[in-house]
Parts: structure tokens; sequence; C-alpha cells
């Protein structure tokens, strides 16, 4: 889970990293209230999770009410690459000096947490990567040890940050590794990290990643909405149990196991067609989870065919088929489907399929065979979501 | 002969009283699996269908000589559930959970690599040598004896390549799902070392997907230490970056983690890459073949 700036920040406050003070707005009036309780100048932050907000324009200065309420109504709807800004955050200006880098990961090559610290902040670490690959120095902590005094030093030296702060920046990267742990984060990057005038040392961004599986011992992280944060799909498919992901192409898709509709996926698309979703049913789908995907596939309005593909291990080819079945007596089904049953009761799975005589379902054996069919009956080639798929009239299941 | 679990596994299940435990386990027990015992603390002294359970994995091993474990606990208890069980010195744990907190299993998997105790997962489908034991959930019944070695990081992927791989007359020596989490307790290399090293591996098939560069590390072992033939398959070529595929661990990252980068590797190294399941039992038939 992805947290706004706001909310990143929260967390850090929590653990003593140095923030500068703000508050959150929805409104323009709500951000012009929080401007005057903290008193000018101050910065009106768009809050949405994706970087490059300054270049666009969803980071300005005000340096009255006149300019908070002007920026705040430009900023609130504004469109940063394909986030809308909803949300917004307005902050007590800082005096820059120096500018830094500071974040922490999990490494999965080494399996261990990594602190990263560039005296280059302001910049993508890509960018920094890319003009000098010397001035990301980077340190690996053993989990079961934590953040050392020395592994601060260590990154502070190699990264040639100013001797005065040196030891205030350790003291960040510190806190800023105990947030990373406290709260089960998967990635805090902080950019810049600010040495302001008065040499203080100071988080200025935050983004933060929070592990989705430990969100349950985090119920005030899993609490937080971001409106904007996924789509309507995402959002259904979230509220059934269902892993959804939207992609941009035309047919629907369902597999049971995350690695087999990943390859249903790419086997589609060297087929020539263009899925329009990652769905995972599950291992053990049961009757009732293929109704909740179907709904979820269709409520989409680009998905002009839909490829059910399921290897039966522990999912029951029998029960997924009952499941489509009872999904066709419930929702007004107007796209064709292709279904690829094998493995576990395969067998009876197409003979239900092929007694329930449902409108325009295509059963297939293989997958390379199914996702074949699929592209055919959305027509190969066809022009972006939204041509309609060419009518396959009284088409029976056939084996 | 086999790798990780074989005809001398005596295996203790934690969370045997449960649905999906006991479901699993009795299973595994009917394929030929020596099932000993099973773990829920609370429980010492009862049994599941004359499996004795006990209440503490010390307690299994004392009494039965347990050298496995499978853990099929709920996620916020299975860390520990895995840690009991390398501590109570089984030499094998398999965790089938998925939903481990990756900070569990950062502190898990660092204690375990100071100890001898393997981990197997989590997040995965177990682990299978057919004709001998089943350790997990993987479905048995697709699978014969034979000579290709199966390691992937994902479940059903496996059970259609491996079904692919039947369809054209191979049977497996083992079966490894090694799990789609971020941090798992064995890699690629360290199954791939094992195949290298079992006379009834004759090929070795890898099954990888999107994010991390556990594959791209792998295709320089290969390189280096692997006499035998190995094909690969990798999922998620359409996978958009930023987006977790079902996987805790299927990400693509920026620009790192890529299917494309990860089959590049592979090439370059000169492992063959199937592009969907069934080339990878074509490349299969044809490298046994040319090694025949």
């Amino acid at each position: 889970m992805d947290l706004l700036e706001y909310q990143g920040k929260q967390l850090f406050r929590d653990h003593g990293v140095p923030t500068s003070e703000g508050r959150p707005a929805q409104t323009a009036d709500e951000a012009v209230e929080a401007a005057e309780e903290l008193g000018y100048p101050v910065v009106v932050k768009a809050q949405v999770l994706i970087g490059g907000r300054g270049k666009a324009g969803g980071i300005k200065v005000a340096g009255d009410r006149e300019e908070a309420r002007d920026h705040a109504e430009a900023i609130i709807g504004m469109d940063i690459r394909g986030f809308t800004v909803h949300e917004l955050y307005v902050e007590k200006a800082s005096q820059i000096a120096e500018e830094y880098y500071a974040a922490i990961l999990l490494d999965r090559g080494a399996k261990r947490p990594m602190v990263m610290l560039s005296r280059m902040g302001g910049m993508d670490v890509e960018e920094i990567a890319e003009r000098d690959p010397t001035a990301i120095a980077r340190v690996h902590i053993d989990p079961l040890v934590g953040f050392q005094d020395f592994h601060g030093r260590r990154l502070a030296f190699e990264a040639g940050i100013a001797e005065d702060v040196i030891r205030p920046t350790g003291a960040v990267l510190n806190r800023l590794y105990e947030t990373f742990v406290a709260e089960d984060a998967m990635l805090i990057e902080v950019n810049p990290l600010l040495v302001t005038e008065a040499r203080d040392v100071v988080a200025l961004d935050a983004k933060v990643t929070v592990d989705d599986n430990a969100l349950y011992r985090h119920p005030n992280i899993a609490a937080l909405r971001n409106p904007g944060a996924s789509d309507e799909q995402e959002q259904m498919a979230r509220e059934r149990g269902l892993t959804y992901v939207k992609l941009d192409g035309n047919i629907g898709i369902l597999g049971n196991g995350a690695g087999l509709v990943m390859s249903t996926l790419d086997v589609v698309a060297q087929a020539g067609g263009r899925p329009a979703n990652f769905l995972d049913a599950g291992g053990g789908s049961r009757a009732e989870a293929i109704v909740d995907a179907v709904e979820v596939i269709l409520s989409d309005a680009r998905v002009d065919a839909v490829l059910f593909n399921i290897f039966g291990g522990i999912t029951r080819c029998d029960e997924v088929a009952n499941g489509l079945v009872t999904a066709f007596g419930q929702i007004d089904v107007t796209a064709p489907f292709v279904v690829r049953l094998d493995g576990t009761n395969d067998e009876e799975g197409r003979r239900i399929l092929a007694e329930a005589g449902l409108p325009n379902v295509h059963v297939e054996k293989t997958m390379l065979g199914a996702a074949a069919r699929v592209v055919e009956l959305t027509g190969a080639g066809a022009a972006d979501g939204g041509v309609g798929a060419p009518s396959v009239s009284g088409a029976e299941p056939t084996r | 002969m086999s790798i990780l679990v074989g005809a001398d596994t005596k295996l203790v299940v934690s969370g045997l009283t449960g649905r999906e435990g006991s479901f699993h386990g009795l299973n595994n027990r009917r394929y030929g699996t020596d099932l000993v015992a099973g773990v829920t603390p609370g429980k010492g002294g009862g049994d599941v269908e004359g499996v004795p359970i006990f209440d503490t994995v010390h307690d299994a091993v004392a009494e039965t000589g347990a050298n496995t474990s499978m853990v099929f606990v709920p996620p916020r208890f299975a860390a520990d559930s895995i840690l009991e069980a390398a501590d109570a010195g089984v030499e094998l744990v398999v965790c089938i959970t998925e939903g481990i907190p990756a900070h569990d299993m950062l502190r898990v998997y660092t204690d375990l690599r100071r100890g001898p105790t393997r981990l197997i997962g989590p997040n995965c489908p177990g682990v299978l040598s057919p004709g001998q034991a089943n350790v997990g959930i993987i479905p048995a019944h697709f699978f014969s004896q034979g000579g290709v070695g199966l390691v992937s990081r994902s479940g059903t992927l496996t059970y259609q390549i491996g079904n692919e791989l039947a369809g054209r007359g191979f049977g497996n020596s083992t079966i490894v799902g090694i799990g789609g989490d971020p941090i798992v307790g064995s890699s690629f290399i360290d199954v791939i070392a094992l195949f290298e090293h079992d006379p009834d591996t004759k090929l070795i098939v890898m099954c990888g997907e999107i994010g991390g560069d556990e594959e791209e590390r792998t295709a320089d072992y290969i390189a280096e230490h692997i006499s035998k033939p190995v094909v690969a398959y990798i999922a998620g070529f359409t996978a958009p970056p930023g987006k977790t595929m079902g996987h805790a661990g299927a990400i693509v990252s920026g620009s790192s983690g890529t299917a494309q980068a990860k089959a590049e590797a592979l090439e370059a190294q000169g492992v063959r890459v199937g592009r969907t399941p069934t080339g990878v039992a074509e490349v299969a038939a044809e490298l046994s073949g040319a090694a025949a």
C-alpha cells in the first residue's frame, strides 16, 4: 500500500523523524484555513501517488492568503501524469541550504534492508545514478541487529555530506530505519532530505510503501483511504477478496493461480490480443468466487470477450463450471466467453458447460487453443476497446 | 533418488488440526509420505486420524524423530512456526502459508541461514518427489517418476508446465515450489544445485516470473556450475510496472525485474527459454533428444 506524502510524514513524526509543520486539506477553504494557522509563506502540495509533482505545477509557494487560495484552487482537480489531485498538503515553507536524498528499501537479492544516502537530492535516484554512480552510498542492515550508529557514519562519510550535519543525518537515518521496521514498510524514500539554513535536517518529502501482508497489525494505516489510488474494478475486486489488476486491452482474463494468470496474459498477447485485466480467482476457486469474478470483469465496459484459463489442482473444474453457469443465470452476459478447463475434474466441468448450453461460450482444451480462440472472437488486430466483438450467433459449447 | 523429500522423510505438520492442514496433511499421507506427527498448542495428546498431536515441535521431534516440518498455519503465526521447527532441529521446513509479512521473513531468513535448517517457501505449493513423498499441496496425480527436476516460483503454472512435460512422456525426479514472496527460504540457485548432484535428475526446468533479480543471478550460476541441460520459462511479459501481479514478489519496479531482462539474461548464458508452457516441453524434448 502506497501512502500519500502527509500520511507518510505522520508515520515519520510518530517515530521522531523531523518534518515541517503542515496540514492536509481537501478543499481550497480548508487549505486557506491551514495556511492561516501555519503562517506564511506556505507550500501548497498536491497529494498524489506519483513523482514529478513539482514539474507538473503541483507544488506552489504562497506568500499570503490570496495566493494560498489561488494555488489551492488551481491544484485541486489537476491531473498529474494520470492521477487526479483530490487532496492537498499545506506546509510551512523551509529555508533550503542543502538537498540530500535518503531511502530504505528491501533488497530482495541480498535479503536485507538497504539504506541509501546521497548528497545530490531533489532529482530522482535514477538521475543521480546516471550523473554520478559514486554519489549514492549504500549499506545493508542485518535485520536481527538493526541500524547502528556506524551505519550512519559510513553512509554520511561515503556520501560526502557536509561535516556539520553528519551526526544529525545519522540520527534521522536511524529513526527512518525504526519507522521502516516498526511500520512494516517495503520502501521509504525521502527526497529531498533537507538541511535548512539553521542546519536542521528535515524530511521535506515522504514516499512510503507499506507491506499489504502486514496491514493486519497496522489498523491505523489500513484505515487510510486514498481516493484515486485504485480504479472502480480494482476497488470492487478488493471488496470481494479477488486479486485484480487493470490492464489496457479488451480481453477479460480469469485464471487460478498468479503464475498461470501471468502466463495466460503473455500467451494472449503473443496470439495478438490485448488483455484487459489480470484476475486470479485463487487456488480452490469456489463457485461464488467465480460469480464475483465474472461480475468484476464484465463491469469494465472495454471488455469485448473473456478468457477463463483453469488448470485444476486444488481447484476443481466442475466447481468452476458450476460457478460460470450460476453467473450466467445472474448476470446478463453479452460478451463471448472462451473457457479452458484442464486438470482435476475437467471432463465433468466440460460436461456441465455443454449441458447448460450457455450462449456464446466456447470450450477449449488447451491454453494456446483458448488464447487463439479468444483473440479470433475479438477480431485480431482490431482497433482500441469499444469496438464491438463480431457476433457469433448460435455458438454452442464445443469441445 | 530425488531431492529434499523422499522415502526418508518423516513429516510433522504445524496446523494439522486445522481444516486446510488436515486435508492436505492426510492427502500427503495417502500418497505415501510418512506423516508422523502434528503440532497444535493445547491439543497435545490428541490425534488426527491416528496421527499423534503434540503441543510443541520439540515434543514431536523427540517422540517421533520427525525430520521435516510442513507449516500450514495462518500468516500471523507462520514465522513463529518456522522458527520453532528450526529450533527443534528439523532438517527441512516447507511453509505453504501465503501472506506472511516481509519483515517477519527477513528475520526468519537471516536466522535460518545461520543454522542447518533449510526452508522452502513460504507462499509455495510444496515439494513432491513422485512415487516417494509429497509434502504440500501439489496435485500428485499429474506427475510420475522420471528425470526432470522442476523448480518454480508459482503453483498452478507448475502444474500446467508439468502437465505439458508429461504429455511428452517426461516424468519428474522432484518438483519444488520455492514460493512467490519477495523473501523465500530457498532460491532457484539452492534448488538447482541440489538437482545438479541428484543422479536421477537428467534435465532441469525452472519456471520464473517478474520481480527481483533471482533469475538473472541463476543464469550466471548455471553458466558456471551446472552441467545438466536447463530449460526456463518466465511469466509476466505483459505485466505493467509498479503493479503486484498476485504474488507479493511479482512486481516490476521501475525498469528492474522485467520478464524480458530475465529471459535475455538466461539466454545470454546459453539457457533455452520457452515462450509458452507448451514451448518449454518442446525445448525439453529437443534437449533430451540431443542429450540421449
